[in-house]
C-alpha cells in the first residue's frame, strides 16, 4: 500500500521551490510544514543531463556545478555540448535526459529567422513538459522600485501560438493558428492549482484575452474553473492580459499564482521578472508528468552578449536558484535550503554582485562567495 | 471564404497601386473659419468628460464645431452594432473625431463599438504616447515613449473554430499591405514628432512567418529613413526593459495582439488609462481620438470624472490637425494643474470634482 502511493506522492511533491519568507518567525508560522520523511535510497546520487549551452551558458552552468561538489549534493552530471544552431536536439541527449528524467541546462540561443526551429522549444515538445514555472520575487538587499512581489507563473507550454503551424496563404499573407485543446487546458489549471494547494498559496488567476478570442481562450478560462471548483480553499479569479500587465506594474502585490496559455505566460513572466530584479535572478523550470528541465526563469533563449560571455561577468544567481529547484525535485530539501540560503545572503550583503545587480564582479567571484556562504 | 470576406475588410483592393506614405490632410486654420468634427461622448462618465474638452476647446479659441452623435438603443443592422451608419459617415466625411468611453452591450448579435468603428473606418494604427506627469508620482518618473499598433488584423481576425469538441484553433494573419501601413505610419510619426528611433517589437524567433513578415515590412520601411534608427526587440525582452528601464524606448510598433499589451503596460507604468491618451488612425488620414478607460458608470453623473485622458486625447488631435499653437497652450495647462497637485479628481489622490479640474486647466491656459 505504502509502495503504491509512493510514485503519487513524489508526483505531488514535485516540483516544488519554497517561496522566500520574509523572516524565519513568519515562515515558521505562516506556512505548513509538508513532513519529509527520508527512505532507504534515497541519499543515493541521482543522474542529472546537463546542457551548458549557448553564450553565457557555460559560465552559469559551471557555476552550478561548483557549488554542488562544493556541498557534495547527490547529483552527478551527465554532459552533453548541445547549440542552438544545430537543427535538432541530438539523440543521445533526449535519451539522457529520459533515463535520468531531470536536465539542468543554460540557455540555447534561438536564431531569428532561417527555418531552424527552436530547440528549446523541441525539448519542451519531444518530452512533453507542459508547464513552464517561473518564481519571481524580491531578493533581500536587491533595491527594485516595487516589493512584497512574490509571484509564480504556471504557464501552458504545448500549444497556444506556439504550435508552430504557419503558412503563406497567398503573397503577403500568412496564417498562423494558435490551438487550444481542452486536454492541456485542463492539465494545466491542474498544475497550477495542486502547485498553489501544495506551497500554501492562497490564489490563483488565470490570464486571457477571452473578449476577443472567445472561443479559445474561453476554453481556456472554462477548463480552470471547472479545476478551480475542486479548489474551495483557493481562491480564483481571472484578468485580461493587458490589464495583467497593467495591474503588474502598479500593483504586484496583488498576484500570487498566475495560470496562462503559452505565450501570455511568456509575457507574463517576464514582467514580473522585470519587477522583482530582472532576469538575471529569477528561477525557472518546464515540468512534464516524468520529466523536468531546469533552467533560467525567463528568456530561455536568452544567452547574454558576447562581452559579458568574454569578461566571464555573467550573473549565476538564476541557475543557481533553478538549481536549488531541481534539488527539491529530487527530494534533497536540506541542499535545497542550503543553496538557497547562501544565494540570498550573498545578494543580501552586496559585496559580490554582478553588474546587471549594480556590481561589478565576475562570475567566478559570485560563486567562490555562495559557496562560502554554504552552512 | 472567411479569409477574403476579411481581406476586403482590411480595405486591401483601395491600397493596391497607391502610395503608402499615410495622408495628413491639410486643415485649414484662416482665421474665422470653422472646422467640423464628430464627438462620441459615449457612456457613463463620457458626456461629463466630453464636457470638460468642450469647455477647454471653448477658452482656448479652437475653431472646433462638435457633430455629436450617441450610441443607439438599436442594433442598426447596416453596421452590425450600436453604432448607426450616419455616425460612421461622419466620421468619414469630417476625418476628424473624438471618441470617450463607449460600454459594448452585453450579448450576441451584434459587434463591439470600438470594432465597428476600427473595421468599419479602416483604422489601422493605434497611437499611444505615454509620458510620466511632472508632479504625479509612480514607480516610474522619466517615462517618454509611443507605442503604435497594427489595428486590423493578427490574433483580431476573430476567425476562430471548433476543429473537434475540445479543439479550437484561432487564425493570426499578418498581411504584407496592413505591416508596410503601419510601419509607413510609424517612420512618419517619428519624423514628424522629432523621435529618434523606432523599435519593432516581435516574437519572430517562434512565429517566423507571421511575425517574420511584419519584420521584413519595417526594415524595408527603415531604409527609406536613413535618418531614424531602427531596430527589432523580441517581445518578452520588450516586456522586461520596460519594467526595468523604460527609458531605452522611444517609438515602438508592433503587431496587434503586442500592441495591446505593451500599450497597457505603458500606460500601467505612468498611472493608468485615465491619464493616457491615444488616437486611431485610418486610411484617407482620418483621425479619431479616444479616452481607452472605461466608463466607470458607478461615478457617472456624480461631477467625479477625471477628464485628464480625453483632454489629452483632443491635444492629440489638435496637433494631427496642426493646431500646434493651441494643442501646447492646453497640453501645459493640463500639466500644470496636475503638478501643482490643488485641483485633482479621486483617482489621483484628490478630492476636486471634474468641474474644480476643468476649470483650473481653463485657469492656466
Amino acid at each position: 500500500m505504502a509502495r503504491r502511493s509512493t510514485p503519487l506522492l513524489r508526483r505531488l511533491l514535485a516540483p516544488s521551490p519554497s517561496p522566500s519568507a520574509s523572516t524565519p518567525l513568519a515562515g515558521a508560522v505562516s506556512r505548513r510544514t509538508v513532513t519529509y520523511m527520508p527512505r532507504p535510497g534515497d541519499g543515493a546520487p541521482r543522474g542529472v543531463t546537463l546542457i551548458p549551452g549557448d553564450g553565457i551558458g557555460p559560465l552559469v552552468t559551471g557555476a552550478v556545478r561548483q557549488v554542488m561538489e562544493a556541498m557534495h549534493a547527490p547529483v552527478y552530471f551527465e554532459t552533453y555540448e548541445v547549440r542552438g544552431d544545430m537543427p535538432t536536439v541530438p539523440a543521445e541527449v533526449i535519451e539522457s535526459i529520459r533515463r535520468n528524467k531531470v536536465c539542468l541546462k543554460g540557455g540555447l540561443a534561438t536564431p531569428v529567422g532561417g527555418g531552424v526551429s527552436s530547440l528549446n522549444m523541441q525539448l519542451r515538445k519531444e518530452l512533453d513538459l507542459y508547464a513552464a514555472l517561473v518564481n519571481c520575487f524580491n531578493l533581500p538587499g536587491l533595491p527594485t522600485r516595487h516589493d512584497n512581489v512574490d509571484i509564480v507563473v504556471i504557464r501552458e507550454n504545448t500549444e497556444g501560438e506556439y504550435s508552430g503551424l504557419e503558412h503563406e496563404v497567398v503573397p503577403g499573407v500568412v496564417e498562423s493558428l494558435k490551438v487550444i485543446t481542452k486536454f492541456c487546458s485542463e492539465r494545466i489549471a491542474k498544475y497550477a492549482f495542486e502547485y498553489a494547494f501544495l506551497n500554501n498559496r492562497k490564489k490563483v488567476t488565470a490570464v486571457h484575452k477571452a473578449n476577443i478570442m472567445k472561443l479559445a481562450d474561453g476554453l481556456f478560462l472554462e477548463s480552470c474553473r471547472e479545476v478551480a471548483k475542486k479548489y474551495p480553499g483557493i481562491q480564483y479569479n481571472e484578468i485580461i492580459v493587458d490589464n495583467c500587465c497593467m495591474q503588474l506594474v502598479a500593483k504586484p502585490e496583488q498576484f500570487d499564482v498566475m495560470v496562462t496559455p503559452n505565450l501570455y505566460g511568456n509575457l507574463v513572466a517576464n514582467v514580473a521578472a522585470g519587477i522583482a530584479g530582472g532576469t538575471g535572478v529569477m528561477p525557472g523550470g518546464n515540468v512534464g508528468q516524468d520529466h523536468a528541465i531546469f533552467e533560467q526563469g525567463a528568456s530561455a533563449g536568452n544567452v547574454g552578449n558576447e562581452k559579458i560571455v568574454e569578461k566571464k561577468r555573467a550573473n549565476p544567481v538564476a541557475l543557481l536558484l533553478s538549481s536549488a529547484m531541481m534539488l527539491r525535485h529530487l527530494q534533497f530539501p536540506s541542499f535545497a535550503d542550503r543553496l538557497e540560503t547562501a544565494v540570498k545572503r550573498v545578494i543580501a550583503e552586496g559585496k559580490y554582485r554582478t553588474k546587471d545587480l549594480g556590481g561589478t564582479s565576475t562570475t567566478q567571484e559570485v560563486t567562490d562567495a555562495v559557496i562560502a556562504k554554504l552552512g | 471564404m472567411a479569409l477574403r470576406r476579411l481581406l476586403q475588410g482590411s480595405v486591401l483592393p483601395r491600397i493596391i497601386g497607391r502610395d503608402l506614405a499615410p495622408a495628413v490632410a491639410p486643415f485649414s486654420t484662416e482665421s474665422g473659419e470653422t472646422i467640423r468634427a464628430t464627438l462620441f461622448p459615449g457612456d457613463g462618465i463620457g458626456p461629463e468628460i466630453a464636457e470638460s474638452v468642450k469647455q477647454v476647446f471653448n477658452v482656448a479659441g479652437v475653431p472646433i464645431e462638435w457633430e455629436e452623435h450617441y450610441v443607439g438603443t438599436e442594433v442598426d443592422p447596416r453596421t452590425e452594432s450600436f453604432l448607426t451608419w450616419e455616425s460612421l459617415e461622419s466620421v468619414r466625411r469630417n476625418k476628424v473625431g473624438l471618441k470617450g468611453p463607449m460600454a459594448t452591450p452585453i450579448g450576441k448579435g451584434h459587434r463591439s463599438l470600438n470594432l465597428t468603428l476600427r473595421k468599419e473606418l479602416g483604422l489601422y494604427a493605434n497611437v499611444r504616447p505615454c509620458n510620466s506627469l511632472p508632479g504625479y508620482k509612480t514607480r516610474y518618473d522619466d517615462v517618454n515613449l509611443v507605442t503604435i499598433r497594427e489595428n486590423t488584423e493578427g490574433e483580431y481576425s476573430g476567425l476562430e473554430h471548433q476543429v473537434v469538441r475540445g479543439v479550437v484553433e484561432s487564425l493570426k494573419i499578418i498581411t504584407r499591405q496592413a505591416s508596410l501601413r503601419v510601419a509607413e505610419y510609424a517612420f512618419h510619426y517619428a519624423k514628424a514628432n522629432g523621435r529618434e528611433r523606432v523599435s519593432a517589437i516581435h516574437k519572430a524567433n517562434i512565429m517566423r512567418k507571421t511575425d517574420g513578415l511584419f519584420l521584413k515590412c519595417c526594415r524595408e520601411v527603415s531604409e527609406k529613413y536613413p535618418e531614424i534608427q531602427y531596430e527589432e526587440v523580441i517581445i518578452d525582452n520588450c516586456c522586461m526593459t520596460l519594467v526595468k528601464n523604460p527609458g531605452l524606448f522611444d517609438v515602438l510598433v508592433m503587431p496587434n495582439l503586442y500592441g495591446d499589451i505593451i500599450s497597457d503596460l505603458c500606460a500601467g507604468l505612468i498611472g493608468g488609462l485615465g491619464l493616457t491618451p491615444s488616437c486611431n488612425i485610418g486610411e484617407g488620414g482620418i483621425c479619431l481620438a479616444e479616452a481607452v478607460h472605461g466608463s466607470a458608470p458607478d461615478i457617472a453623473g456624480k461631477n467625479l470624472a477625471n477628464p485628464t485622458a480625453l483632454m489629452l486625447s483632443a491635444v492629440m488631435l489638435l496637433r494631427h490637425m496642426q493646431f500646434n499653437d493651441k494643442a501646447d497652450r492646453i497640453h501645459n495647462a493640463i500639466l500644470q494643474t496636475i503638478a501643482e497637485g490643488k485641483y485633482r479628481t479621486a483617482d489621483l489622490g484628490g478630492k476636486a470634482s471634474t468641474s474644480e479640474f476643468t476649470n483650473a486647466v481653463c485657469d492656466h491656459i
